[in-house]
């Protein structure tokens, strides 16, 4: 039997909110798939439509942006404008026709490393039976 | 630049455990521009550090990545050792491979290529990263404190006391605020007007303290060592330096309104002194009372009539004062919640239905009883009075989900000091739990229930209602399950405790974020208590969270403390990694102006152009950018294209 197929996720993680709860999943050893690459920036407010669809052009399987909770945000209100504009992005990919498991967001607070961990968790999940993406990947 | 340098650290077997720590190492190796890899068992000890200081010097590196912990916890370490080897400390990034990879997963070869994979987007971060100066700017050597409170009393002491000037600002006519209020204060039964006096004159005798009551603050800009804040300065139509304190003035004057500082219990004139002892000693004009201040045909006058020294003054008018100061603490307290949401319980139905200031007021020799414990209604001596705890705290489906965490040590005192007063009477209390965490807390209410017989129930109260002159309290004692009915003499209500009224409008006017219960936030819970998420703006007292009056005073101690660490500097330097506009992409459509959360981006001869002290650096304006011209230094979207590519190339 063939290896089953490993989704390989880029994660936009904001630096006060997100990607500190990440690293409670870690202080509090919460294990979860390997299948995500963390990149630290500084606010979701900050994800452009571009890295989005740079990452699914590159061969991601999978991408998911994390922010602060609505009205927690470090910065005041980027998280809000993630929220607008990533929205917009989800119904873009969609409408060209990629499924929409393959893009999500999330708010994971710094206190939430369960959550995280779950929210991983459940993201290969979905992913796995939807095999490679192929719709964006570029050959290189 | 093409001489990046990877230190793989073992954290002992916290990162090896998982994590095949020479493979990482062999595979960055080969990856193009890093002309040294090595592993080390701990990279932040001395040994470990010395190691990457050699390579920089040795091999010439020009940018280095360490691929290690969180970068919350080493960042600065290794950067500081970059430095010491000479090379700028912005061309050194920390991978994260141990809480977001090897503490997470079990699997060694997936942890490896994971560790793998983001030590790859690193390196190709870095490799673009700019020399980069933190930026430095001057400080304002005063400090700002909101609120006249115990807090802000104690914040303004300490800051004045270590030599910097203070503008204490506070919205009603006189300091003290709630404490003021007090009869006496748990556990000890200290008088709390007693305690809180001698603080108040200090104040108002202080040298570098610069009060300004019945002011607000109306607008606040700039930013930590630098805001510029205007001060709504009311009129109060008499001239404190004139004013004697005779008291004519009130003895004429016709208009009578609820006395805010007897909660409503006793009324007061249009022209009053909040109480004998306020801080500034003098009267004021309240104008929305007064009628000869919005109608000048029907003006009566009376108290400039028969004021001798001449210190009425009806041409006051409103000023705006701008001040300049370094830092800011906010000490805005609380407001009890609004007691009409409590209609089960009869409040403002029944004039023996109290909150519990009204009550500590009927018990405070300078209140409306002179100290002796009268119903409101007939002025006669209660003999059951019922204390119900949580009235709108603890109860998410209708009210507050939080515990207001006084109430449970201010009902036991209530309770105890009335039977102080009444001995032949019977106080029961209706409470969920008793919280009486904090030093010799836990004895009082033992005092409470063993020497004064204070009867505890366990469970709440459904409805309040009058019954032939009696108030019928039900309720349930969860203990013995039985359904119980009290006919009582008076009830006092625990009301939750809620920010205080205008502090969400200040909130705002400072930039600083509130909490889910509307509360100011802190910027980290347990490590960063006093400090709002905005820099050089600093939290004190109950506007944070409800607390009593030693927290209050603690924690304005912090507040100041961290004031006084800025204003004791002479500059201050902030993190270069902001916002830059590439000129000739700009075409000045003025979208990242407004998405700034921070207003850091102004439009100048239609081209963006970034205050670098003001900016954060949060990108947002970068992702607002449809021509990529405003980035974030060392966090373009260039830095970011490469970091996804490495990341997914392996």
């Amino acid at each position: 039997m063939a290896a089953e197929f490993e989704p390989r996720i880029v994660a936009f993680l904001c630096k006060w909110c997100s990607s500190a709860g990440a690293d409670l999943a870690g202080v509090s050893r919460m294990e979860y798939p390997p299948n995500v690459i963390p990149i630290q920036v500084m606010c979701s407010g900050s994800v452009s439509p571009l890295y989005v669809f740079s990452a699914l052009s590159h061969g991601a399987d999978g991408v998911l942006v994390s922010g602060c909770h609505p009205g927690d945000c470090h910065y005041i209100k980027g998280n809000y404008y993630a929220r607008r504009r990533l929205a917009l992005v989800k119904k873009l990919l969609e409408y060209i026709g990629l499924e929409p498991q393959r893009f999500q967001m999330s708010w994971v607070s710094a206190t939430e490393g369960v959550k995280f961990s779950q929210l991983i968790y459940d993201l290969v999940k979905e992913l796995k039976p939807l095999g490679p993406q192929t719709k964006f990947r570029r050959n290189y | 630049m093409k001489r990046t340098g990877v230190f793989v650290c073992h954290c002992g077997i916290n990162i090896a455990g998982t994590v095949d720590v020479k493979k990482v190492a062999a595979e960055l190796a080969k990856h193009p521009g890093v002309v040294h890899a090595e592993d080390y068992v701990y990279m932040c000890s001395d040994p470990g550090q010395n190691l990457i200081i050699q390579a920089i010097k040795e091999k010439k590196l020009d940018s280095v990545v360490v691929a290690c912990c969180s970068p919350t916890l080493h960042e600065t370490t290794f950067r500081n050792a970059t430095k010491k080897a000479g090379l700028n400390p912005y061309r050194c990034e920390i991978a994260n491979i141990r809480e977001q990879c090897s503490w997470v997963h079990r699997e060694k070869s997936k942890a490896t290529q994971k560790a793998i994979s983001i030590t790859r987007g690193v390196v190709e971060k870095v490799r673009r990263n700019e020399s980069l100066e933190d930026v430095s700017v001057p400080v304002t050597k005063r400090a700002l404190v909101i609120g006249g409170g115990i807090a802000g009393i104690q914040a303004s002491l300490d800051i004045a006391d270590a030599g910097y000037e203070v503008i204490l600002v506070e919205k009603s006519p006189s300091i003290g605020g709630h404490m003021s209020q007090l009869s006496e204060t748990f556990p000890t039964l200290d008088c709390s007007q007693c305690i809180l006096t001698p603080k108040m004159v200090e104040v108002s005798k202080h040298p570098r303290i610069k009060l300004m009551t019945y002011s607000e603050v109306q607008e606040v800009s700039g930013y930590v060592g630098n805001f510029k804040v205007k001060i709504l300065k009311k009129p109060t139509y008499v001239d404190p330096d004139k004013c004697t304190l005779c008291d004519e003035c009130t003895k004429v004057c016709p208009i009578v309104v609820p006395n805010e500082f007897d909660m409503g219990l006793t009324g007061r004139r249009a022209i009053y002194i909040p109480f004998p002892q306020a801080i500034p000693a003098s009267y004021t004009i309240d104008e929305k009372a007064c009628p000869g201040m919005f109608d000048t045909a029907i003006a009566c006058g009376k108290c400039a009539d028969v004021c001798k020294p001449g210190a009425i003054n009806f041409d006051m008018k409103p000023e705006i004062v701008e001040v300049d100061v370094g830092a800011i603490v906010v000490a805005t307290g609380y407001d009890l919640y609004d007691k009409s949401m409590m209609a089960e319980y009869g409040y403002g139905q029944y004039p023996d239905v109290l909150d519990g200031l009204q009550f500590e007021r009927l018990l405070s020799a300078s209140g409306p009883t002179g100290g002796r414990i009268l119903r409101p209604s007939d002025k006669k001596e209660p003999k059951e009075v019922v204390f119900i705890q949580c009235v709108g705290s603890r109860d998410p489906e209708l009210h507050w989900p939080y515990c207001s965490k006084i109430c449970c040590m201010y009902t036991a005192k209530h309770a105890m000091l009335y039977k102080h007063h009444v001995h032949d009477g019977q106080a029961y209390v209706f409470y969920i739990d008793i919280r009486s965490g904090g030093k010799n807390y836990e004895e009082f209410v033992h005092r409470a229930v063993e020497e004064d017989g204070v009867l505890y129930l366990r469970g709440k109260v459904s409805r309040v209602f009058e019954d032939n002159g009696k108030l019928i309290v039900w309720g349930v004692d969860t203990l013995t399950g039985k359904q119980i009915e009290i006919a009582a003499d008076m009830v006092v209500l625990a009301m939750a405790i809620r920010p205080s009224k205008g502090m969400d409008e200040l909130a705002k006017k400072l930039k600083i974020a509130l909490d889910k219960d509307g509360f100011l936030a802190e910027a980290h819970p347990k490590l960063r208590p006093v400090e709002s998420m905005t820099s050089g703006i600093f939290l004190a007292g109950a506007a944070q969270a409800p607390k009593d009056i030693p927290e209050a005073v603690g924690q304005a101690s912090g507040a100041a403390a961290k004031a006084m660490a800025i204003l004791s500097r002479d500059r201050l330097f902030h993190s270069p990694t902001v916002a830059r506009v590439i000129r000739n992409l700009c075409t000045g459509c003025g979208m990242c102006v407004s998405v700034c959360p921070f207003e850091a981006i102004s439009l100048k001869e239609g081209k963006a152009e970034v205050n670098e002290i003001l900016c954060e650096g949060c990108g947002t304006c970068s992702a607002s950018c449809l021509r990529n011209a405003i980035q974030v230094k060392n966090l373009t979207p260039h830095h970011i294209q490469e970091m996804i590519k490495a990341c997914l190339g392996g």
